[in-house]
């Protein structure tokens, strides 16, 4: 056994410090409240001890005592409230122009897939000072991914992407935890998110793929699965067009408006009767169980990298041009 | 004291009223059922701590080799799911609750005598049927049954562990009914509401959540049952389901639970500190609306166990605002306890010891929730070993704290015996120090990253492992002991007389062990709890 006895963890994010900021805050209120109250029951305790004092002094209560210790608290968990609020909504809201980089998780390992192309498992290689975004999707269960040095977390569900991101500010190799309970190997779960220099991570990123961009891969998926017979883009065909259609409302038979993002898209290839688009008809098959989370994925990239086309008319549910709404989410 | 044994002897009173296996297993008798619990609950926290044991020594070394990753998860599986819903859920309530409610409002047994005893029934069916998955093979999907690794993946005994537990939570619905009818129905003439006890209060906020939350945790393990056994999609996204859906409905139910667990114990040490101090609890009504305030906001609360799950921001800043209100009735039980001991004249009896001991404690588990309740740095520290050490602090340094400190101060009235008091003492003492040494090392392991249910770890976090374990072992030394002079003293202990403590309350007023109806006389009060006056007159042990 190696004597290490570690108190505190790396701080290697930009989020690492407003969180550590935030912990001695209650680490120091916590620590007042129980010396505080130690100190206090221990004096009583101490003072009137029943040799010493023998008859106790009777008294009801006080009703301004009672209100200083129900509002002073009150006000100190408020500004906790307020602060871990703001950290939490920053952590939440990824900033425009992140490295997008996937995850898919399953039982029990992480694999990881750059728009590049290259794949890894249990390993993510990311550079320094730059804004990495992972959208993430389950294989089976639930799991979380977990860096402690960056501290963020974010459960992985099944059925729905989720998101994290964070910025890297030191150089090194981290460790990444699965911190949800996924059943027998969950401890096994675990992996390195290795920081580069952007000089290094541009040569690793050189190094590494082999088969193709992400995109590419999902345009090649795309034309394998027969996609391309009905969503051909041009007026007359029987899927909707799927060029700029990414970020952009979208009109349902129903009537209603949802924004085509990562989950809608998913969501239209496995349960296509779910969401039909305005003016077509409910034909496509599900291709349910029958791509996996990668291959969805990749289909994902290709038509997210599709422009919208010059040439064909606008097809009949997608919104015109000119209502193009930025297509990631505002950042403040 | 050389007379008194034959006194005692010569009496009729519940213990010795009957004879016979019958006697007991058939009785109506609050008392007698109490102690069937007692029994019952005693056992399921041995199974339980057991696993803890081996739990840690597991984590001894960082590598996973005293069992295999399989066995390690049923392990804690197991450990969680006794501990949780057959021991802390039931222990203060069913026993000390069942022994001491009728008594203390005057009553001569609960409203309902055989719906009591059909809760003690249904408790022991749970068990057994819940034990019988263990025997069987286990259940490895942690006590929380998070789907779809419960209703599609796991291939252990997920559906007879959750029959057990709907069957337990049947108890749990009649204890509570049952409480609630009692104290408005059976108070004896004079019994107000603000002359209750505070144990008697805490009690009735506990019933409330008992018969309001429990039927959704029954209906979710059910819907668990019906996805796994017939495949009926309701959390798992390949079914049709959610699985988002499953976490908002088990911890509507499971984190009231711990204000069920926690409550009641608050009860016992509102006894203790007046007893003790010789002195009216500082601030009743205000411990005692504190009590209610927890029951209701403790309801509205949930979702801050799940602020990395995929909730909408909103919804978590909105359960993150209601968890800091629901700590402030908390924080104001611990401090009139403090503003009780001012001027009070204070012994150090074994209960007492325990009351100081989970004041302490629960300080710590409290605003260590708080850290919990903060958004930003419960993303960080959700589901590892900080969330381990904070509910441990509350569960183990409040709950279990509590209960033994009212095992302490009522054994003489359950048992007619004293035990020995410098044993007591000194257990109290180990218990406080393992408990620290077990737990307080996890907060560090928790805020370095160190996830819970990880059977191997990397090596950096080894030496804070080897300190919990080690606290581990001083506690179960410490947990031993009175399980080891209670026992002796049923025999050997010197009798207690009626009222050892000099403490107030009707309960205090009747011979020990009471006789089978509580009281010779039915009583009528005529003065408000707690109403301790000099101090010598009521001096009789010290």
């Amino acid at each position: 056994m190696r004597f290490t006895l570690p108190l505190f963890p790396d701080e290697a994010s930009t989020m690492a410090g407003r969180v550590d900021a935030l912990y001695f805050y209650l680490l120091a209120v916590t620590a007042f409240f129980s010396v505080l109250i130690f100190v206090t029951v221990l004096a009583f305790a101490v003072k009137y001890r029943r040799s010493k004092h023998p008859v106790p002094v009777q008294m009801e209560g006080s009703m301004p005592l009672e209100v200083a210790w129900s509002v002073i608290p009150l006000g100190l968990s408020m500004v906790m409230f307020v602060w871990g609020a703001s950290i939490f909504f920053s952590m939440n809201r990824p900033p425009r122009g992140a490295l997008q980089i996937y995850a898919v998780s399953k039982q029990w390992m992480w694999k990881f897939e750059h728009l590049d192309g290259q794949r890894e498992i249990n390993q993510l290689h990311v550079p320094v000072g730059r804004d990495v975004r992972l959208t993430m999707i389950s294989q089976d269960v639930i799991h979380s991914f977990y860096v402690p040095a960056f501290r963020v977390k974010q459960d992985v569900l099944p059925g729905r992407y989720t998101t994290i991101w964070f910025q890297a500010t030191k150089p090194g190799s981290y460790h990444l935890f699965c911190a949800e309970y996924c059943g027998t190997n969950h401890s096994g779960m675990i992996g390195q998110v290795v920081v580069m220099e952007p000089a290094q991570y541009q040569i690793w990123l050189s190094g590494g793929a082999g088969e193709g961009s992400l995109a590419a891969n999902g345009q090649k998926l795309f034309r394998d699965l027969a996609c391309d017979t009905c969503h051909r883009g041009d007026t007359g065909s029987r899927g909707p067009d799927l060029a700029g259609l990414f970020g952009k409302p979208v009109t349902l038979q129903a009537g209603n408006k949802v924004v085509a993002d990562d989950s809608y898209i998913r969501d239209s290839i496995v349960n296509p009767a779910n969401k039909v688009v305005f003016g077509y008809q409910p034909i496509m098959p599900t291709f349910q169980g029958q791509i996996s989370e990668e291959g969805l994925l990749q289909l994902l990239a290709y038509i997210k990298s599709l422009e919208a086309s010059k040439t064909a008319a606008p097809a009949p549910g997608a919104a015109p041009p000119a209502a193009v709404v930025p297509q990631t989410r505002k950042t403040k | 004291m050389s007379v008194a044994p034959q006194a005692a002897e010569s009496r009729t009173h519940y213990l010795n009223a009957d004879y016979g296996i019958r006697s007991w297993l058939l009785t109506t008798d609050h008392k007698r059922i109490a102690l069937l619990y007692l029994v019952t609950v005693t056992l399921f926290f041995a199974v339980g701590g057991f696993l803890a044991v081996l739990i840690r020594l597991e984590l001894l070394t960082p590598v996973g080799d005293l069992v295999s990753s399989d066995t390690y998860n049923r392990m804690f599986t197991m450990h969680g799911i006794t501990m949780v819903f057959f021991f802390l859920i039931p222990s203060v309530p069913t026993v000390l609750g069942n022994f001491l409610i009728p008594m203390m409002i005057g009553a001569k047994d609960m409203a309902f005598p055989r719906l009591n005893l059909a809760s003690w029934y249904m408790l022991l069916a749970g068990g057994a049927i819940t034990l019988y998955s263990l025997v069987t093979g286990g259940i490895d999907t942690g006590w929380t049954f998070y789907a779809p690794l419960s209703t599609t993946f796991s291939n252990t005994h997920v559906i007879p562990a959750a029959v057990g537990i709907l069957i337990a939570g049947f108890s749990s619905i009649f204890t509570g009914l049952n409480f609630i009818v009692t104290i408005h129905r059976m108070r004896a003439p004079g019994m107000t509401w603000f002359r209750l006890p505070l144990f008697v209060w805490a009690h009735y906020a506990a019933s409330l959540i008992m018969v309001l939350g429990t039927p959704v945790v029954a209906i979710t393990l059910v819907m668990v049952a019906l996805e796994r056994g017939l495949h009926i999609g309701i959390f798992d996204p390949r079914l049709g389901g959610d699985p988002i859906l499953f976490q908002h409905m088990f911890w509507f139910y499971s984190h009231p639970a711990v204000y069920i667990m926690i409550l009641p114990s608050m009860g016992v040490v509102s006894e203790l500190v007046a007893c003790f101090a010789r002195k009216r609890v500082f601030g009743y009504p205000f411990v005692a609306f504190s009590s209610l305030a927890i029951a209701v906001f403790g309801f509205l609360v949930w979702g801050h166990h799940m602020f990395v799950s995929g909730q909408s921001v909103y919804a978590a800043m909105v359960f993150s605002l209601l968890s800091f209100l629901v700590a402030i009735p908390s924080a104001v039980k611990v401090f009139n306890w403090t503003a009780t001991l001012y001027k009070g004249s204070i012994a150090y009896n074994t209960p007492m010891l325990y009351a100081f001991g989970f004041i302490g404690l629960f300080t710590i588990g409290g605003l260590t929730g708080l850290f919990l309740a903060s958004l930003g740095v419960d993303v960080h520290v959700t589901d590892t070993y900080f969330i381990v050490a904070h509910f441990h602090y509350i569960m183990v340094g409040g709950v279990v704290m509590g209960y033994l400190g009212g095992l302490h101060f009522w054994w003489p009235k359950i048992s007619g015996r004293l035990y020995p008091e410098g044993f007591a003492k000194l257990a109290a003492l180990i218990i406080f120090v393992g408990f620290n040494l077990t737990f307080f090392p996890q907060f560090i392991l928790g805020y370095l990253g160190m996830p819970r249910r990880y059977h191997a770890y990397p090596e950096e976090f080894q030496v804070l492992n080897v300190m919990s374990t080690a606290g581990a072992s001083v506690l179960a030394v410490g947990y031993l002991l009175p399980f080891a002079y209670l026992l002796w003293s049923l025999r050997y202990g010197p009798v207690a007389g009626p009222n050892p403590w000099g403490a107030k309350g009707l309960e205090w007023e009747t011979p020990s062990p009471p006789p089978t109806f509580n009281f010779d006389h039915p009583p009528v009060v005529v003065e408000e709890a707690y109403a301790y006056h000099g101090g010598q007159e009521d001096d009789v042990v010290a």
